[in-house]
C-alpha cells in the first residue's frame, strides 16, 4: 500500500477511474502538458492522450458549459477550475445549467460530472487565490458539494464523485496538499457521498469542521474531551451524525475558514437550533473567517480561526 | 517598417427566394416538390401554433410565450436540414424547430402552461430543453461537439440563439473554445433585430453579427433569414462541413420579430409601427406561397387545406395537453437528483403531510 500526499491520491483516483471508464475525460486549463498548476493532473496527458486529457482555453465558464455538454452527450467530465476563485465565471452554468439539467428535463437529460478546484488558503498566492466559497454551491439544489480533509478520504470521495451520477463539486484545501503522507490502497475503494467521519470521539463537546481546519481543529481539542466531525460531504450534510453528537455532548462548536455571515456554519447552527436544542446546554459557537476579503499572506493567519480562537470557544462553552 | 495590412475580411449573404416568390435557380438547393410542400406546411403550422399559444395566453390557459411570428423560416428551414438524431440545444425562442424536427405538439403547450414535464424530449430526439438565461446554452453545444468528436459519432451538434446572446461571455467563451478545436458544430442565430427592447444596432458596432466568427478561426455567414431555402442550404452546408471535419460555422439568419417579446411585453413602446410593417412585406410564408403557386405547387384550396389541417393538429394537441392531470407536487423533488438527500425526502414527506 503505497504512502501518498493528497494530490498524489486524487491522481491515482483519475488514473483508476480513467482507466477503468473510457467516459472519464479531464478538461481544464494547463492540465495537460503541465499537469496542473499543482501537479495534480501530472502524467495523465502522457497515459491517456489529449484526447482525454484536454487543455482548454482560459475560458471558466466555457470550461463547465463544456462539461455540462459532455455530460448530457453521456461522457463523465472531470472539469478543473484552477483555483476556487476563479469560479465566479462559472457561476451561472453550475447554478444555471449543471445542477438544474435533470430537473428541467424531468430526467431525460442528467450531468453527471465533477468540477474539482483547488481550495481555501495557505499558499502565499496572489488575491483571489485562497477562497473558500462553498456556501454559495451549498445553497443550490442539484449539486453535491464535497471537501476531503486527507489523501486516503480524498481519493475514496473523488472516485464516488466521478461515478455519481449528478454533479459533484470536489474542493481541495490546498494547505493539504503536501501536508501529510497517508496509507493509499492502489486498488478499489470509495467513500459515500453525504457520510461525515467521526475523526475523535469525546463526551463534552461537539467540534464540526472540514478541510485544512480540521488538522487544527484536531489540534486544539487536545485538552477537552470532544467529539471531532469532519462532515466531509457539505451538500447533502450528514445531518444523522451531527444530530447524534450534538444530542450526546449538548455542546456544538463550528470551525470554517470562510465568512461567518451565511458562512455553512450557519445552516450547521440552524440545523442544531431546530432538531436538538432541547438537548443544548449552552449556544452553538461558530469560529470562522471574519466578514471580510480573504486577506494576502501577511495578515491571513489573523483571519483564519487558529487554535487559540477554537480553544476560547470551546472554554466559553464549556462554562454552561 | 511600414505598416502592413495583415488581415482583411469579407461576409457573404445569402438570398435564394425575394419577396415576389422568385428564387435564383443557381443557388436553390436540390429540393423535391414533396420536400418544399412539407416545409410550407411546417412553417403555416409554426404559425397556427403561435397563433394559438398567444390566444391561450390571453385566455390564461398557458403561461408567458415567446412569439416566433416572422421568423419561421429561419427555424423550420434550419431545422429541415438536421437529422433526428442530431443534438440540437435551443434557446426558448424555437417552436418552429421543434415542429420541424417531429416534437409531440402536446408536450410544447404543455411545457408553456407551466409543466416541465413538456420538456422531456421522446427517446430519439435529442432537443436539450430550452435554455431561459440567454446565451449560456452555447458551451453546452461545444462540449456536446467535442464528445462526438471524441465518441467518432457523424452526430452535428446546433445551438440556437438570438442577436442579444451574442453580447454574452458565453458566446465568446463557446465560440473561441469552437474555433481552437475545430468543432463539429452549428451555431444558428436568428437575428431578429430586437432583445426585447435593445435594438441590433445598439447591441454591437459591428456592422453583422456574422463576422463575429471570423475572429475565433470560423467561417460566418448572413442568410436571408426569411427565405426558407436560404436558411435550409445555409444549414445543410454547415452540417455537412461540421460532420466532414471542417469545423464549426456560424450562421446569422437576418430576420425579424413581428411580435412582442412575450406575451408579457408591449414592442410599441419602443419601436415603430412603419418598422413592422415594412418587415411584414417580407413574410417568409408569403413569399414561399408566392413561389409554389408559380410552380403549380399551391392552388387557393391547397392553401386553405394546409391551414385547415394545421388547426385541426393543434386543436387536437390542444385538447391532449389540457388533458394531462396536473403534476403531483411531489414532482418538483422527484428527478432533483437521482437519489433525493434525506433532507428532501423529509421536506417532501412533510409537504404531503401539511407540516410546517
Amino acid at each position: 500500500m503505497p504512502t501518498c500526499n493528497m494530490v498524489q491520491a486524487i491522481n491515482l483516483a483519475l488514473r483508476e477511474e480513467m482507466a477503468k471508464d473510457d467516459r472519464v475525460l479531464v478538461i481544464g486549463e494547463d492540465v495537460g502538458m503541465d499537469g496542473g498548476v499543482f501537479r495534480v493532473t501530472d502524467g495523465l496527458l502522457g497515459e491517456f492522450g489529449p484526447e482525454r486529457v484536454v487543455d482548454m482555453p482560459l475560458a471558466e465558464s466555457g470550461i463547465v458549459g463544456a462539461a455540462v455538454g459532455m455530460a448530457l452527450y453521456g461522457l463523465r467530465p472531470v472539469a478543473e477550475i484552477q483555483f476556487m476563485g476563479f469560479i465566479y465565471g462559472s457561476f451561472d452554468q453550475i447554478f444555471s445549467h449543471a445542477a438544474r439539467m435533470r430537473n428541467r428535463s424531468r430526467g431525460r437529460f442528467c450531468c453527471p460530472m465533477v468540477i474539482r478546484t483547488p481550495y481555501g488558503s495557505g499558499i502565499k498566492a496572489p488575491e483571489l487565490h485562497e477562497e473558500s466559497a462553498e456556501a454559495f454551491f451549498c445553497h443550490m439544489p442539484g449539486i453535491k458539494v464535497v471537501v476531503p480533509s486527507g489523501p486516503f478520504n480524498a481519493k475514496g470521495l473523488l472516485v464516488s464523485a466521478i461515478r455519481d451520477p449528478d454533479p459533484v463539486l470536489f474542493l481541495e484545501p490546498t494547505r493539504l496538499y503536501r501536508l501529510v503522507r497517508e496509507n493509499v490502497p492502489d486498488e478499489e475503494y470509495t467513500l459515500p457521498l453525504g457520510k461525515a467521519r467521526i475523526v475523535k470521539e469525546g463526551g463534552d463537546v461537539t467540534v464540526i469542521a472540514w478541510g485544512s481546519m480540521l488538522e487544527r481543529v484536531v489540534k486544539a481539542v487536545e485538552p477537552y474531551s470532544a467529539d471531532v466531525i469532519d462532515l466531509m460531504t457539505l451538500s447533502p450534510f450528514d445531518e444523522e451524525t451531527v444530530l447524534e453528537s450534538v444530542r450526546k455532548t449538548g455542546r456544538a462548536v463550528i470551525v470554517h475558514e470562510a465568512a461567518k455571515t451565511c458562512g455553512f456554519g450557519a445552516e450547521l447552527a440552524a440545523t442544531i437550533a431546530e432538531e436538538a436544542i432541547l438537548y443544548l446546554r449552552g449556544p452553538v459557537l461558530r469560529v470562522t473567517g471574519y466578514d471580510v476579503h480573504v486577506p494576502l499572506a501577511k495578515l491571513v493567519d489573523s483571519y483564519l480561526p487558529g487554535v487559540d480562537r477554537i480553544r476560547k470557544a470551546i472554554d466559553e462553552i464549556m462554562r454552561y | 517598417m511600414p505598416e502592413r495590412t495583415i488581415a482583411t475580411f469579407t461576409i457573404k449573404r445569402l438570398e435564394i427566394l425575394d419577396d415576389k416568390g422568385n428564387a435564383d435557380e443557381r443557388l436553390m438547393p436540390s429540393l423535391e416538390e414533396v420536400d418544399i410542400r412539407r416545409m410550407y406546411e411546417l412553417l403555416v403550422l409554426s404559425r397556427t401554433f403561435d397563433e394559438r399559444a398567444l390566444n391561450l395566453q390571453r385566455e390564461g390557459r398557458i403561461g408567458t410565450y415567446p412569439s416566433i411570428f416572422g421568423q419561421e423560416a429561419a427555424q423550420v428551414g434550419s431545422a429541415y436540414a438536421l437529422d433526428k438524431s442530431d443534438w440540437v440545444f435551443p434557446s426558448f425562442r424555437e417552436t418552429g424547430m421543434y415542429i420541424a424536427m417531429g416534437y409531440p405538439l402536446p408536450l410544447l403547450f404543455q411545457y408553456w402552461s407551466g409543466d416541465e414535464r413538456g420538456l422531456i424530449s421522446p427517446q430519439g430526439l435529442n432537443i436539450l430543453p430550452v435554455s431561459v438565461s440567454v446565451g449560456t446554452h452555447i458551451p453546452h453545444a461545444v462540449g456536446a461537439a467535442m464528445a462526438v468528436r471524441y465518441r467518432r459519432d457523424r452526430a452535428a451538434v446546433i445551438a440556437y440563439f438570438g442577436d442579444g446572446a451574442s453580447s454574452k461571455g458565453d458566446f465568446h467563451e463557446g465560440f473561441t473554445i469552437a474555433g481552437a478545436f475545430r468543432l463539429p458544430v452549428v451555431f444558428l442565430c436568428q437575428n431578429n433585430q430586437w432583445a426585447i427592447s435593445m435594438p441590433r444596432e445598439r447591441q454591437t458596432a459591428a456592422d453583422t453579427l456574422a463576422q463575429k466568427a471570423l475572429a475565433y478561426g470560423f467561417e460566418g455567414v448572413q442568410v436571408d433569414g426569411n427565405d426558407v431555402f436560404a436558411v435550409y442550404r445555409a444549414t445543410r452546408e454547415a452540417l455537412e462541413k461540421a460532420r466532414n471535419g471542417g469545423g464549426p460555422t456560424f450562421i446569422e439568419c437576418y430576420t425579424y420579430r413581428l411580435s412582442h417579446h412575450t406575451t408579457s411585453d408591449d414592442a410599441s413602446r419602443y419601436r415603430s409601427r412603419e418598422e413592422v410593417e415594412q418587415w411584414k412585406r417580407k413574410d417568409p410564408i408569403d413569399r414561399l406561397e408566392l413561389l409554389m403557386e408559380k410552380r403549380g405547387l399551391l392552388s387557393g384550396k391547397d392553401r386553405r387545406e394546409v391551414k385547415e389541417r394545421s388547426l385541426e393538429i393543434i386543436d387536437a394537441a390542444v385538447r391532449e395537453a389540457e388533458s394531462v392531470p396536473p403534476p403531483g407536487a411531489d414532482e418538483m423533488f422527484l428527478n432533483l437528483v437521482e437519489k433525493p438527500s434525506r433532507r428532501q425526502s423529509k421536506q417532501m414527506t412533510g409537504m404531503k403531510n401539511a407540516d410546517v
